[in-house]
């Protein structure tokens, strides 16, 4: 049979790196004595604090109350005494307001959690548990599972994808979890089903990962309406417009939401998060997370207590090798940069990477040739050399006419770039420029 | 404590540079070099040698009076005095290829803003001005060492010497434009390897071919300005370029005068070309009729540099109409 693959228009073919974890199973990592929960972790209002300073709380506890529709309560990861409510750095590189609690080792269970049978409850009823379990999306964008399951009623959703791309370099975590939780991911896609009322289904996978393919084969054998699609392996396979593209061939209208087209995508960690919150009542306060890097002694995939700070991790991983270039939280096309490993892992911290300066190599950027390999990149077919260019002269609104805003932040342009030009740097900031310009004339 | 830089996304880069693309022309273009060398003779080499000097030496020196960065070590340079050099005949005086290198670098490359910037191909551009400033010297042809000791082509090149007057040999095109037709030319495969007349550079098909194939293998440069170029050419020349409708020799057409040169090198410039798909076959498209038409109908015997010329001009109009369609682009009526 021949290997049908599935992609995309554009992209880039970065280094994979995942030999470094690709065949290390998932750890479960030691539970730190402290652990700091940020109460906004997610895309959305912040949450607020529904514990104080010296409560005791328990796992799977609700410490933060969501404000507003889109957001996402967040849990105690461990049993103890709340420290404090303080600002602290986040990995997003601004200060939030976190919950410390000073773990007592015991793991004592929150009396609320209790297990189900997905079967036999309503969707109405597993989409308050996904709200309820502070369910976001784990791919790295943290946007609200409850939010993104209520699509809009004039919108007819009649598929769903499950995204087990994971088109960034190094990243494993989804690998992982497709090997060793198949079924978990499966019966979350179920769930996800249930609740949209969608009878078809398709998991897309690239194919630099044959055996998460054969696995999820595996376990959806017998499963009617849900198909498992092997993509090519290119970057940014796994980007939610490009996905969808690749699978259904719909294409996402500009400024619109793949509703539009009738899918909803979700990713296969997200999807194991809900079944784990369905059948045993946990919410999500652990997730896989990739340490990998040359800048890491002992890569691995571990299973981390969200709360937990980046040190942690780090030394549980042997540590650093030597002077890091960078330590990232995520992948190192989309994740950012971190000044310090006090920042904790969130519910979308799929990676925590050092890498070297061999790695990273950060060239000076020289004058832009015109060799359009950033045109032939853009998934979006956007012309990032000129808009660019009126970046950098802060002529905003010349770059709102060759469609900035639909820039999806891949860095596949940045990547690419001959002349290390910040290509994606300087789109990123006009982007942000033309939307607060927009909020303004709205305003007045 | 380790220090940790913080830096904008994404974190890890192609292994691509602006050196490793323009030496990879350089390579890209020594098998026509060799060629030429083997055609007429190891003084091409001088000439090269010179125009390559010249070129780097001038863009040395204006960086460093109007104090930037000195760039010559991008190879970018070297590739414009190669190109300059193959666009003139092997008779060039030293001094011929000098002014053109200081033209190309000075007037059309940094006067204009340096690499990316120049609206058209620096080469073409001082070709063009050399042979208005000295048509003698840019149209002295001599045929090939080996086919004059051969002693097959030199009747039919006489024969139409007489036409174009300051051709001391005349080169295929020229014996084309003079109506003798294609029994007067030398052998395809003559002309496929080289054993013609011509400018340093154009002589050689097969040795540029193999340098094309370099470039398009290692991505430098794509297939859509080169390919619909010479397609354009040969089916033009095939339709018009004989006595009725489709008796011209398209194939003819492909592999004398500079058009390989100029579809894979010079066309593809990426500061005077367009960057977009549709953008670049129109380029191609468009350097094909003109080049045709000046073939076939115009007073010069070739037309690859002012066609590529005319379109470098074009070129930002060609890409303003031709932005591609984004993703998901809604239509402006919703």
């Amino acid at each position: 049979m021949i290997f049908h693959r599935l992609s995309f228009k554009g992209g880039i073919y970065p280094p994979g790196r995942k030999e470094f974890t690709q065949h290390k199973a998932i750890e479960k990592a030691q539970v730190p004595q402290i652990v700091t929960i940020p109460l906004q972790q997610h895309i959305g209002a912040p949450c607020e604090p529904i514990v104080k300073r010296g409560d005791y709380v328990k796992m799977g506890q609700k410490i933060g109350e969501p404000k507003g529709y889109v957001s996402a309560p967040v849990h105690s990861s461990v049993s103890g005494r709340v420290k404090s409510i303080e600002l602290v750095p986040s990995a997003t590189g601004s200060k939030v307001m976190a919950v410390v609690i000073e773990n007592d080792g015991l793991d004592a269970l929150d009396d609320t959690i209790a297990p189900a049978n997905f079967e036999e409850l309503s969707p109405e009823d597993l989409k308050r548990i996904v709200l309820d379990a502070g369910i976001v999306g784990m791919g790295g964008a943290a946007f609200p599972t409850h939010v993104k399951l209520s699509p809009p009623e004039d919108k007819k959703v009649d598929f769903v994808i499950l995204n087990g791309a994971e088109c960034e370099p190094y990243i494993t975590a989804d690998h992982r979890l497709m090997l060793e939780e198949p079924e978990l991911i499966t019966r979350g896609l179920k769930i996800i089903m249930k609740i949209l009322g969608v009878d078809k289904a398709c998991i897309g996978i690239e194919d630099n990962k044959p055996d998460a393919i054969d696995s999820m084969k595996r376990a959806t054998a017998g499963e009617d309406g849900i198909s498992i699609q092997a993509l090519k392996t290119k970057y940014p396979q796994g980007a939610e417009k490009q996905l969808i593209s690749a699978i259904t061939g719909r294409q996402v209208p500009s400024g619109g939401l793949p509703a539009d087209v009738g899918v909803i995508v979700s990713n296969v960690a997200t999807a194991a998060a809900i079944c784990k919150a369905v059948e045993t009542g946990m919410p999500l306060i652990e997730r896989v997370v990739t340490v990998s890097g040359k800048g890491i002694k002992e890569p691995k995939n571990l299973l981390v207590r969200i709360g937990t700070s980046f040190e942690d991790v780090i030394n549980q991983c042997g540590g650093m090798v030597r002077q890091p270039a960078r330590l990232i939280s995520g992948g190192p096309m989309t994740g950012i940069a971190q000044y310090t490993t006090a920042v904790p892992v969130t519910k979308g911290t799929s990676g925590i990477l050092v890498l070297t300066e061999e790695e990273v190599k950060s060239p000076k950027p020289s004058p832009c040739i015109r060799c359009g390999k950033c045109v032939q990149a853009c998934p979006i077919n956007l012309m990032p050399l000129l808009i660019s260019g009126h970046a950098l002269r802060a002529d905003y609104d010349a770059t709102e006419e060759l469609y900035v805003l639909d820039c999806i932040e891949c860095g596949s342009c940045s990547f690419v770039c001959p002349s290390k030009r910040p290509l994606y740097q300087s789109i990123q900031m006009a982007k942000k420029e033309v939307i607060s310009k927009r909020k303004r004339s709205t305003s007045k | 404590m380790n220090t940790l830089t913080v830096s904008s996304s994404p974190h890890i880069h192609s292994n691509e540079s602006v050196s490793r693309i323009m030496l990879d022309v350089v390579l890209a273009l020594i098998p026509a070099g060799v060629a030429a060398a083997i055609v007429f003779g190891w003084r091409v080499l001088l000439v090269i040698g010179t125009a390559v000097l010249f070129a780097v030496a001038t863009e040395a020196l204006i960086q460093k009076l109007t104090k930037q960065p000195v760039t010559i070590n991008d190879w970018s340079a070297v590739v414009t005095g190669i190109l300059l050099a193959y666009n003139l005949p092997p008779t060039a005086p030293l001094w011929l290829a000098a002014i053109g290198s200081i033209i190309a670098i000075g007037l059309v490359k940094q006067a204009f803003g340096g690499l990316g910037q120049n609206f058209m191909n620096p080469a073409l551009a001082a070709r063009a001005i050399l042979l208005a400033a000295w048509p003698v010297q840019m149209t002295d042809w001599i045929i090939p060492e080996t086919t004059r000791l051969a002693g097959d082509v030199t009747t039919s090149a006489t024969a139409s010497a007489t036409i174009a007057d300051a051709l001391s040999s005349a080169t295929p095109l020229a014996v084309l434009k003079s109506g003798a037709g294609i029994d007067a030319l030398p052998s395809f495969w003559d002309i496929f390897i080289g054993n013609i007349g011509g400018c340093i550079g154009e002589v050689s098909s097969l040795a540029l071919l193999i340098g094309a194939i370099y470039l398009l293998y290692r991505r430098v440069i794509n297939w859509r300005i080169p390919f619909t170029y010479i397609g354009t050419v040969a089916l033009i020349t095939w339709i018009f370029g004989g006595e009725g409708l489709f008796t011209g020799n398209g194939i003819y057409h492909i592999f004398i005068g500079g058009l390989i040169l100029g579809a894979f090198y010079m066309a593809t410039d990426y500061s005077s070309s367009p960057v977009t798909p549709k953008g670049q076959i129109i380029m191609g498209i468009g350097c094909g009729i003109l080049t045709s038409v000046i073939r076939l109908a115009g007073g010069y015997p070739e037309g690859v540099s002012y066609s590529i010329l005319i379109m470098n001009i074009a070129t930002p109009l060609i890409e303003k109409y031709t932005m591609p369609r984004i993703f998901g682009e809604v239509k402006s009526s919703v």
